[in-house]
């Protein structure tokens, strides 16, 4: 009974925290992005820096007209915000943010992360059909073959890490890399570990369709994309979701290559878990911040091209020394 | 596994009802006001041309097939990941000759062409 209550206390912890990283993460990427173009951001609402300001177009979404166009797929239309953040929450429940902290330790952890967010290329090919809109259909078909195009190389480059580790929990891929900052997976095997590592993080941002990967949603070719159709709140719904996707890619970058909670140096031990797990995690989303207000957005044949040609020989290659590596040379 | 599984349940379940309820909220709070032009799909302003039950290129079948063959892939790599210090050669062998065949095949697409999205 206590189980299940504490089970429930940290389900609503988690779904606290996405919705508050998700208002966090939108008010720090205007506030980074003012800072790389030289502006001042949000500054008026709440006082300092403008923080209230995401709170407040989160009240004006909930004020707005839930509109539903005539020749739209009712059901499918209503259905595909759900599966988009049904797909997103999804994850969090395996990940581990420190030694006791973390929702259901799987077994198959990692396949399950891999397979539940799978839900959200579903939920965005349903909005787009859904919607009998032009330009959300171009924008969830782009966005398809985008998501599960670059969901192969994810997978090979994930599977280093458990490999080296023999493992698919999350926890304990987590515990593997304890003892300092030179047995986290991205320095094993060197310089393999370190490619897997970049492939991953470059396929998950056009995972979350992000610049510079983000054909499917190209405000200037495409309106909005599969969201072209959606407003008020169920709009909020897919901004949301993409926000907290970006925190569950990195999180999942930070568990499997970047030493999860665990600290750099075994004498900074003294800090939680929890707090260098979220300052890796932040680092790797502002880097994402980073990369969408640094370079320009690539074309659809680039987009294919560096993933079917670069990024899938290259995890290739990487499986087979890691594991001819484990298997000889360890 | 077992004790996991009304965790992921319970889950999916309260993730359905905080959606369910902001859209009531929004349903609750926000205005009223039908007119036959907001149902119009969105047209940059212009009255849209038939629906978008067209066509579209058959590249992004091609790369839904594709994906699928490699997918597949991954979820035999999985739990040969996690059994592989036990396999040892077997199991590095067997893997290798499954993965030169599906490099064969992906050289085979690239060389056609699947890729090349004008």
């Amino acid at each position: 009974m206590l189980a299940t209550l504490l089970t429930i206390a940290y389900l609503v912890g988690v779904i606290a925290f996405v919705f508050s990283f998700a208002l966090f993460a939108v008010w720090f990427e205007r506030k980074v992005s003012a800072w790389m173009q030289d502006r001042l951001g949000p500054m008026e609402t709440g006082g300092f820096q403008g923080w209230l300001q995401t709170i407040a177009d989160a009240v004006k979404l909930l004020l707005k007209e839930d509109i539903i166009p005539a020749i739209a797929d009712r059901p499918f239309f209503r259905l595909a915000p759900y599966m988009v953040f049904i797909g997103t929450l999804g994850a969090f429940v395996v990940i581990p943010f420190g030694a006791q902290f973390v929702g259901a330790d799987l077994n198959v952890g990692l396949y399950y992360v891999i397979a539940i967010s799978s839900l959200v290329v579903i939920g965005i090919l349903m909005a787009g059909w859904a919607s009998n809109n032009k330009w959300s259909l171009y924008g969830a078909m782009r966005s398809a073959a985008q998501i599960v195009s670059y969901e192969v190389p994810i997978g090979l480059s994930l599977l280093v890490p458990a490999i080296i580790a023999g493992t698919l929990s999350m926890q304990s891929l987590a515990v593997a890399q304890q003892g300092g900052f030179w047995n986290w997976n991205f320095l094993r095997v060197p310089p393999f570990g370190l490619m897997a590592f970049i492939v991953y993080f470059w396929a998950s941002v056009a995972e979350v369709n992000r610049i510079p990967f983000d054909i499917p949603e190209g405000e200037s070719e495409l309106v909005a994309g599969y969201a072209t159709e959606y407003s008020g709140m169920r709009y909020a719904m897919f901004f949301l979701s993409e926000y907290a996707n970006m925190f569950v890619v990195s999180a999942i970058a930070v568990t499997l290559f970047l030493g999860g909670w665990n600290a750099p140096l075994s004498f900074l031990d003294f800090v939680p878990g929890p707090i260098w797990f979220l300052l890796k995690c932040m680092a790797l989303v502002f880097i994402q911040m980073w990369l969408r207000w640094t370079l320009p957005r690539l074309r659809v044949d680039q987009l294919m091209g560096v993933c079917w040609k670069v990024f899938l020989p290259v995890s290739f290659v990487n499986l087979l020394v890691v594991s001819f590596w484990m298997l000889w040379v360890r | 596994m077992n004790d996991n599984f009304p965790i992921l349940i319970l889950l999916f379940l309260v993730a359905a009802v905080v959606v369910l309820a902001f859209l009531a909220l929004t349903v609750f709070f926000g205005p009223k006001r039908p007119n036959p032009d907001k149902g119009l799909p969105f047209e940059c302003g212009t009255v849209g041309v038939g629906d978008a039950r067209a066509p579209f290129p058959i590249k992004y079948y091609l790369a839904g097939i594709i994906f699928a063959v490699f997918d597949v892939e991954l979820a035999f790599l999985y739990p040969w990941a996690v059994a592989f210090r036990d396999l040892r050669l077997v199991g590095f062998v067997s893997m290798m000759i499954f993965l030169a065949i599906l490099a064969v095949g992906l050289y085979y697409a690239v060389r056609r062409g699947v890729f090349e999205w004008k």
